[in-house]
């Protein structure tokens, strides 16, 4: 178990560094001088020259890679070209509304999947399962800036319910920080929760045929103790593994939602920054995002032993 | 319980599978849907010059921001292009992008996937690389390369089949894998059948129909990537108009006229769908064993 811990840590190390090598050969891998492409089209000669000598694009690449990594490892994520700020403080200081954001979409899909994926395995076949399945395929296609645009419609223009865009923090006030967050998270917990609810049916229906859910119901146990204590019990690996995974994709749909919402997080950053093509930034926030990803799902295979104690490692 | 013979005899013969075509629309009805929806769509792309539009680029400054009528179907946006034309033509940009992009990726996958499901050597390094690039989100990927290219269609589809390939790949080689055990395969190579002869006739035949699944949904996925990079002023270039591009341009005056964005968000949910139908369908048609469960 504990060496399976420190195996599964490490395998975490190869990946990072391919992320890493990346997001560093991505400047060099392009067509043409990556200074002038970073400067733009109407930089002067003295303006490329400048942007060189501040990303050390003279050097060797192997030197470069060198000393980019190893700033790396110290939390160095080098200077915003536009800004002539740490990327790493400019990242620090947009990172809350991108977790709260984030969190709130998880919570509010979960919450919402596990149930109908739960209720349609159970009735599988019936109007519920026909129901679901319609929402799973839907809120798979609606692309989350389309449905956006439809929450915004319904619940800010034409009602006045919620507020258009914006963000509060959560330190402001509970009832404004709901207020605001809720639109962001329904849009971008659809697909979300489309691919969750899907899942849990799946998962739930290869458990609910197994021998001990029949013998579980014929010593007598109530429905909702044979679904929840017996079958969710053993239908949670599949699903905690699509959550894991699907987390690449709420963390690109935070980029959409923040730009529709006007919030200001690590999205917003994100866009801000390709519009100055901001290098430094795109880069550093392409490896914490990454690097977020990474260990969620670390943490998402680490809990396979306490979610189903006969995986042994 | 009692059996009547004729009971057992409807059993015992394998019911003739009924032809025709409503007989397949009533099996497979989200293959038909699909289709029929994505084959108007296509129409709509390649007649979209027959189609009442007007040049999707003609400004008319006195003409801009006109709701919805008989004139401008769809309405004007900020400069006087009628909508219903961009819209019209917006379906060029994403259907182009969309089967590009899946088939560049299903090629490169099936590649990569064959040589690392063949070696051991290439398996270790090229999955290595694969899990790197796959736990960069998608959109990353494609908006760091648009970030350094010029905004063009051609660099839209390289951008975003980067970021795909390396789930096909995966696909392909857990495939291959699985085949190489498989009896026939090992019968094969044991009455001294050639490799590539192997790899020909066993292995990529039985690559065909996950991948072709895998497709459709790489097709549609792409398409909202192109949608989301437009929308964000980093994919396809303003001169073209596609649906991110709409409503990248409808964004700031949504609260005063959101048809803007609302036509061309509906017809790219409308594809999208189809293109998602499509793969839903032919996954239960190619696996049957999967159907019931999904």
């Amino acid at each position: 178990m504990f060496s399976y811990i420190v195996r599964r840590i490490l395998a975490t190390i190869p990946v990072m560094a391919v992320v890493a090598l990346f997001v560093f050969s991505l400047l060099h891998l392009s067509p043409g001088d990556p200074a002038a492409i970073i400067a733009g089209d109407t930089a002067t000669a003295a303006d490329i020259a400048r942007i060189r000598e501040k990303l050390g694009l003279e050097q060797p690449l192997y030197i470069q890679f060198g000393t980019w990594v190893w700033a790396l490892l110290h939390g160095d994520l080098g200077i915003s070209i536009f800004t002539n700020l740490p990327v790493s403080k400019l990242i620090a200081q947009r990172v809350e509304p991108t977790v709260a954001l984030t969190i709130s979409t998880l919570i509010v899909s979960v919450l919402a999947a596990i149930p109908m994926g739960v209720l349609a395995a159970w009735k599988a076949g019936s109007w519920i399962d026909r129901a679901v399945m319609v929402f799973a395929v839907l809120g798979f296609s609606v692309p989350v800036f389309v449905l956006a645009y439809v929450l915004i419609y319904v619940f800010a223009i034409s009602t006045d319910l919620l507020p258009v865009q914006g963000f509060v923090s959560i330190r402001n006030g509970i009832a404004p920080f709901l207020s605001h967050i809720v639109m962001p998270s329904l849009a971008l917990g659809m697909v979300f929760a489309a691919l969750i609810a899907r899942m849990t049916r799946a998962s739930m229906l290869d458990v609910l045929a197994q021998d001990y859910i029949r013998t579980a119901q014929a010593k007598g146990l109530a429905n909702d103790k044979v679904l929840i204590g017996h079958a969710l019990k053993n239908a949670a690996v599949p699903i905690v593994t699509i959550i894991g995974i699907a987390i690449a994709g709420l963390i690109s749909g935070v980029v959409v939602t923040e730009t529709v919402f006007a919030i200001p997080g690590l999205g917003r950053l994100t866009v801000d920054a390709i519009l100055r093509r901001d290098y430094p930034i795109i880069q550093g926030i392409i490896l914490v995002f990454s690097a977020a990803y990474v260990l969620i799902n670390l943490l998402v295979d680490l809990s396979y032993t306490f979610l189903d104690p006969r995986i042994r490692y | 319980m009692t059996v009547a013979p004729t009971d057992l005899a409807v059993l015992a013969a394998p019911r003739e599978r009924s032809r025709g075509v409503w007989a397949y629309i009533r099996r497979h009805p989200t293959i038909v849907i699909g289709a029929t929806l994505l084959g108007l769509m296509a129409l709509m792309a390649v007649f979209a010059p027959l189609l009442g539009t007007v040049d999707p680029q003609a400004l008319a400054p006195v003409q801009r921001l006109r709701w919805p009528s008989a004139t401008h179907w769809f309405g004007t946006d900020m400069l006087g292009r009628d909508i219903y034309s961009r819209t019209v033509y917006g379906a060029r940009v994403s259907l182009t992008v969309g089967i590009s992009v899946a088939l560049l990726a299903s090629g490169i996958g099936l590649v990569i996937g064959l040589v690392t499901g063949f070696s051991r050597w290439t398996d270790a390094i090229g999955m290595r690389i694969m899990d790197g690039l796959m736990s960069i989100p998608g959109i990353l990927i494609a908006i760091a390369l648009m970030a350094l290219t010029r905004a063009s269609l051609e660099n839209v589809i390289i951008a975003i089949t980067v970021a795909d390939t390396p789930r096909v790949a995966r696909l392909v080689r857990g495939v291959v894998l699985t085949l190489r055990e498989l009896p026939f395969v090992e019968a094969a190579h044991a009455s001294g059948t050639g490799f590539f002869r192997i790899l020909w006739r066993h292995i990529l035949p039985n690559t065909v129909p996950p991948l072709l699944v895998q497709g459709t949904f790489v097709a549609a996925s792409a398409m909202i990537v192109e949608a989301i990079l437009s929308f964000l002023g980093a994919g396809t270039p303003p001169n073209i108009p596609s649906w991110g591009n709409i409503m990248a341009e409808g964004r700031s005056l949504f609260q005063v006229a959101y048809y803007i964005v609302f036509f061309p968000g509906a017809f790219l949910s409308i594809t999208v769908l189809a293109m998602n139908l499509l793969g839903d369908g032919l996954r239960d048609a190619l696996d049957p064993r999967l159907a019931r469960r999904m």
